[in-house]
This record gives C-alpha cells, sequence and structure tokens, in this order.
C-alpha cells in the first residue's frame, strides 16, 4: 500500500501552503482518525483553477492524496472538477484500499468539492 | 466452580489450540497476531459449539413456553445468568440483566435510574478516563434534565487523581461511575476504596466493567459498588450480549427501561404491571443463544482461573513495556505494568496511527489505531490519535516480538 510514490508525496509534497487571496477555500476534518485538510484555489479568467495548495494533517494517504490532487487540478476547469470520483483518486494513488482508508484518501476530493461547489458531497456521492 | 488462587498458571500453547481463528493467515505466509482484545477477544471453540448446539438442538423462545424445546431454552438460558451471578460474585441471579452490551447497560441504569432519581443541578460524578460509553448517556440526560457533569483528572503517570477525586466528592453527586479499567492507558483504578468514597459522599456508585471483568477476577460484593457494566464479547463470548449488574433493592424500585414483552406480570388496555427484577429491564426476546454462548465463555475462563488469566496478561504487559522501551522515537502512555492490565497505547516517530497499524497488518499484527472511544482522554494527553495492542490469554511473547519487528519496519518505511 505503501507505494514509494505515496511515500514520497507524503514526505516532499509539492503543493503544501496555503493561497492568500484566493477563489475558494475549504477545510473539514475526519475525527475518527484526527485528519484534517483545508484546501486554497485561484482561478483565472477563463474558469480554469490557476494555482492551488493544501494544509493540515493527517496520514501518509490523506497527505498523499491531497497533495496529488492539488497538483492533478491545475488547469482543469471547475466543471472538470465536478467530475472527478472515487475511481479517479484510486487510479493517482493507484493501490486498493478498504473502506476505512478510503475516508483518509477521499478527504482531500469531498473537501475540494465542497470548496469549489459550496456544499458538502456525501461520502457516498463520490463514489 | 471457582479455581483456588494462584493454584494455576495458564497454558498458552494449550489454549491457542482452543481458538479456530488463531491458526488462520491473514495472507499467504502471515500468520495472524491478534493484539485487539479490548476491543474485542476471540472465541473457543467451546462457546462457537454451544451456541451452535443449541441451534441444532433446542432452538425455542423462552418463557412462557410448554412445550419441552422451550423449557430447554429457558433452562439454559436461565442456567447462563447463574454462571454469570457466580463468576462475579452477585448474591443472586436477580441482580444480573441481560442486555445488549456495556453501552445498553450504562443507557440503562442513565435512563431508568438516572432519569426517575435526578432533578435540574444535580451533580454526576465520571473521569477523564471513560469511554464514550460512560460520558455520552450522562451527557444526553444532562442536557434533558439540566445535570452538573464533572470529571477526575488522571495524573501524568496515568492514574486518577484520588486527591481531586476526595474535593470532587465534595459536589455531593448523586452518582459517581468511572472504569474498572482504563482501555487506553491499561490503568486499574482502585474500585474498592473509590466507591467507599463515594458511598460516605452519599452516591451511588457504577462501575464499567468492560475491561476488568474479561481480565481479573472481579467479585462485585467485594467492591461494593451499585452498578457494574460488561460485555460478553471481550470475554471469550459472543457479541450481541452483555450485563447490567445492579443491587437488588434498587432494581426494585428503578422504572423499566424499554417496555414490551417480557417485562410485565399484567397488561390492559391503558395500563401495564411491570414484572420482577431482572425482567422488568429485558423486554422482547433476548439474545437467547449468545445468552449459553456466554455461559460456555464463563466456564471457560473458569477452568482457565482468572488469577492465572490475570498473571499470564502481567507477564506479557510486563514485557511488552520492556521492548517498547527500548524503541528510540516511541512513547507509549500509561503507568507501570503493575498498575495496569493488558493494554499498551503509544505513538511512534510522528508517524499517523492509521499508517502504523497498516504496516504492522502487513506483518500480520492486528492492532487499532484512533481514539479508541476516548476523544477527551486523548485531548487531555494532547494527541489526536494512538495506536493501541491489548493482550489475552492466548497472546504470546514471540507476538509481541512480532509487534516490535512490525514497529521497526514502519520505521523503515518512513523513516
Ligand atoms: C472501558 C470500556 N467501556 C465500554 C466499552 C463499550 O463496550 P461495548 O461496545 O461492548 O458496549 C468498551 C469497549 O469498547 C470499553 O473498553
Amino acid at each position: 500500500m505503501y507505494r514509494e510514490i505515496i511515500i514520497d508525496h507524503y514526505k516532499n509534497p509539492r503543493m503544501k501552503g496555503t493561497l492568500d487571496p484566493h477563489d475558494y477555500s475549504y477545510e473539514d476534518d475526519n475525527p475518527l482518525c484526527g485528519d484534517r485538510i483545508r484546501i486554497d484555489v485561484r482561478v483565472d479568467d477563463e474558469g480554469r483553477i490557476s494555482e492551488a495548495a493544501f494544509s493540515g494533517e493527517g496520514c501518509a494517504i490523506s497527505m498523499s492524496s491531497a497533495d496529488m490532487l492539488t497538483e492533478a487540478i491545475i488547469g482543469k476547469t471547475l466543471e472538470e472538477v465536478k467530475a472527478l470520483d472515487k475511481a479517479y483518486i484510486l487510479e493517482m494513488l493507484g493501490i486498493e484500499l478498504g473502506a476505512v482508508r478510503l475516508k483518509c484518501a477521499l478527504l482531500s476530493l469531498k473537501v475540494l468539492k465542497a470548496g469549489v461547489y459550496g456544499l458538502e458531497t456525501l461520502e457516498e456521492e463520490l463514489l | 466452580m471457582r479455581s483456588l488462587s494462584g493454584a494455576k498458571t495458564l497454558d498458552v500453547m494449550r489454549v491457542r489450540q482452543d481458538f479456530p481463528v488463531l491458526a488462520r493467515e491473514t495472507r499467504k505466509g502471515v500468520p495472524l497476531v491478534y493484539l485487539d482484545s479490548a476491543a474485542t477477544a476471540q472465541k473457543p471453540r467451546t462457546v462457537i459449539d454451544a451456541m451452535t448446539n443449541f441451534y441444532e438442538t433446542q432452538n425455542a423462545n423462552i418463557h412462557r413456553g410448554i412445550h419441552r424445546l422451550a423449557e430447554e431454552a429457558t433452562e439454559a438460558h436461565e442456567a447462563a445468568r447463574k454462571r454469570v451471578a457466580d463468576f462475579i460474585g452477585a448474591a443472586s441471579s436477580r441482580e444480573i440483566i441481560f442486555t445488549r452490551n456495556t453501552t445498553e447497560s450504562i443507557n440503562l441504569v442513565v435512563f431508568s435510574w438516572g432519569r426517575s432519581n435526578l432533578h435540574s443541578g444535580d451533580c454526576i460524578l465520571l473521569t477523564e478516563m471513560e469511554h464514550h460509553s460512560n460520558s455520552v448517556p450522562w451527557m444526553l440526560l444532562a442536557e434533558e434534565l439540566g445535570l452538573r457533569l464533572e470529571f477526575v483528572p488522571i495524573t501524568g503517570e496515568g492514574l486518577l487523581d484520588l486527591e481531586a477525586y476526595a474535593r470532587l466528592l465534595e459536589l455531593e453527586p448523586r452518582m459517581v461511575g468511572f472504569t474498572h479499567m482504563s482501555n487506553v492507558l491499561g490503568t486499574i483504578n482502585p474500585v474498592k476504596k473509590m466507591t467507599e468514597m463515594a458511598h460516605e459522599a452519599g452516591a451511588l456508585v457504577l462501575i464499567d466493567g468492560a475491561q476488568s471483568v474479561p481480565h481479573f477476577a472481579v467479585d462485585i460484593s467485594d467492591v461494593g459498588a451499585d452498578f457494574m457494566a460488561f460485555s460478553a464479547h471481550k470475554m471469550c463470548g459472543p457479541t450481541g450480549i452483555g450485563v447490567l449488574y445492579g443491587r437488588e433493592a434498587l432494581l426494585e424500585s428503578m422504572p423499566p427501561f424499554l417496555g414490551g414483552g417480557d417485562m410485565i406480570k399484567r397488561v390492559s388496555l391503558r395500563e401495564f404491571k411491570a414484572n420482577d427484577p431482572p425482567y422488568k429491564f429485558e423486554a422482547g426476546t433476548p439474545a437467547i443463544a449468545e445468552a449459553i454462548g456466554f455461559g460456555a465463555a464463563i466456564d471457560y475462563l473458569d477452568e482457565l482461573g482468572m488469577d492465572a488469566v490475570h498473571a499470564h496478561e502481567q507477564q506479557l504487559i510486563g514485557y511488552a513495556l520492556e521492548r517498547l522501551a527500548e524503541v528510540p522515537g516511541l512513547q507509549q502512555y500509561g503507568p507501570d505494568a503493575e498498575k495496569r492490565g493488558g493494554v499498551v497505547a503509544f505513538t511512534f516517530n510522528g508517524i499517523h496511527p492509521h499508517d502504523l497499524a497498516q504496516i504492522l497488518d502487513d506483518v500480520g499484527v492486528a492492532v487499532r489505531a484512533g481514539h479508541h472511544c476516548a476523544m477527551p482522554l486523548h485531548e487531555s494527553l494532547s494527541i489526536p490519535a494512538t495506536t493501541r495492542a491489548s493482550f489475552y490469554i492466548y497472546n504470546t511473547i514471540e507476538e509481541i516480538d512480532a509487534l516490535i519487528g512490525g514497529l521497526h519496519k514502519a520505521k523503515g518505511v518512513f523513516g
């Protein structure tokens, strides 16, 4: 499960930080394991994400998924972000996950969508 | 059938033979190292067989049945109740209420005794090391009635602060609730002394015995507490059944918890007369096969001898604390081995407990990661989560070595 790429993104995150000012920002946590993620994004005139950053703390799965996701959305339109789902995240991570760790992996996508659309997506809706 | 104290030692290799699940591998070539018994214990063959046998030969609903199977089922169910009463030294089977688990037992006390005896402004004294099951029900009632909840703090060593306890008793709480053994720190609390102090202050006492009754001899008559809750599944028994022990006079005075069949003597269109304890608190068809499995679990533990069980776990926790202390970057929480049971929670090198538990799972070691239903305790330790290893009768020194090996592996991955 701890593929090198995951450990690498965990130890050397590329996208860690905050953006001030930002167009969208949202934070959420998973109190069960103490994971907390905030994602900030800037959107250019054409409606594409030009910058993104994440901050927070959590396990290697949640942190590397947040790092990879914020990296991957640069250049995407908000409409394209809407289409991202569980399968996308799993493919990005390149691992299979049980129900418990799935929550860790999906926290960043949940935060991103909540930030961009202003509403909380239920876990099930990401599936 | 109680064993002579100290007369037996536990033959762990023989014990392991009794637990079918211990023979499995977690994945090919990786044997199971089960260090999560504080969450739930594994089941010996005798318990599994007792339940299967019931379904295959006796299954019927209990009470009121006139036919042969119903009579046998009722007898077996009530025999299990008697086994429980004897096991904890209760004065009578009437003091043993079967519930679903510890949590439901505590809720029964809160909503039956609490709702009918407490008033706005009354104080309930709990501790900072409670499992959520002994705090959240009280929060619910506190909101309903306007109760004041107070909490005994813990010392740096992970013990209850008994001086603070004495001071808090001056608030004249109506009920004092505390865990016999912490499911995170492993701390074994001085329940007899705490009960005496509470009674002197005029409070009743509720003990959460979820982690004590499975692991060492508990004689409730000696402790003197008014209520005690525990779960079968943590003591080799099935899930779905637990116990509330209550002093008979108290149970007599308390209103029913849930309404329905079995808890009544007589019902008319608009009124009912409640049954006697313990049936008054057992509405609906109970977990019959589970009660029978529970009885078999108690037989099993009695056969081993609870003092032998405790001695075995003392040996394991002593060794585990020694080995863990040698691991650089590892911080364990809780007191010395003599003051605790077979539970150890720790943090390690800033590795998130989920990641740690996952890597341990790769080598077959099953531990728990998170807050272990004790979020306020973790808050007071200023950590979001810990990894917890817990031991029982079937664990070995070699399994603790496997845990230590897994920790070194995790260090390699995250190093
Ligand atoms: C100290 C303590 N109290 C209560 C409980 C709750 O037990 P149950 O889930 O069986 O109701 C547990 C078990 O998780 C526990 O360790």
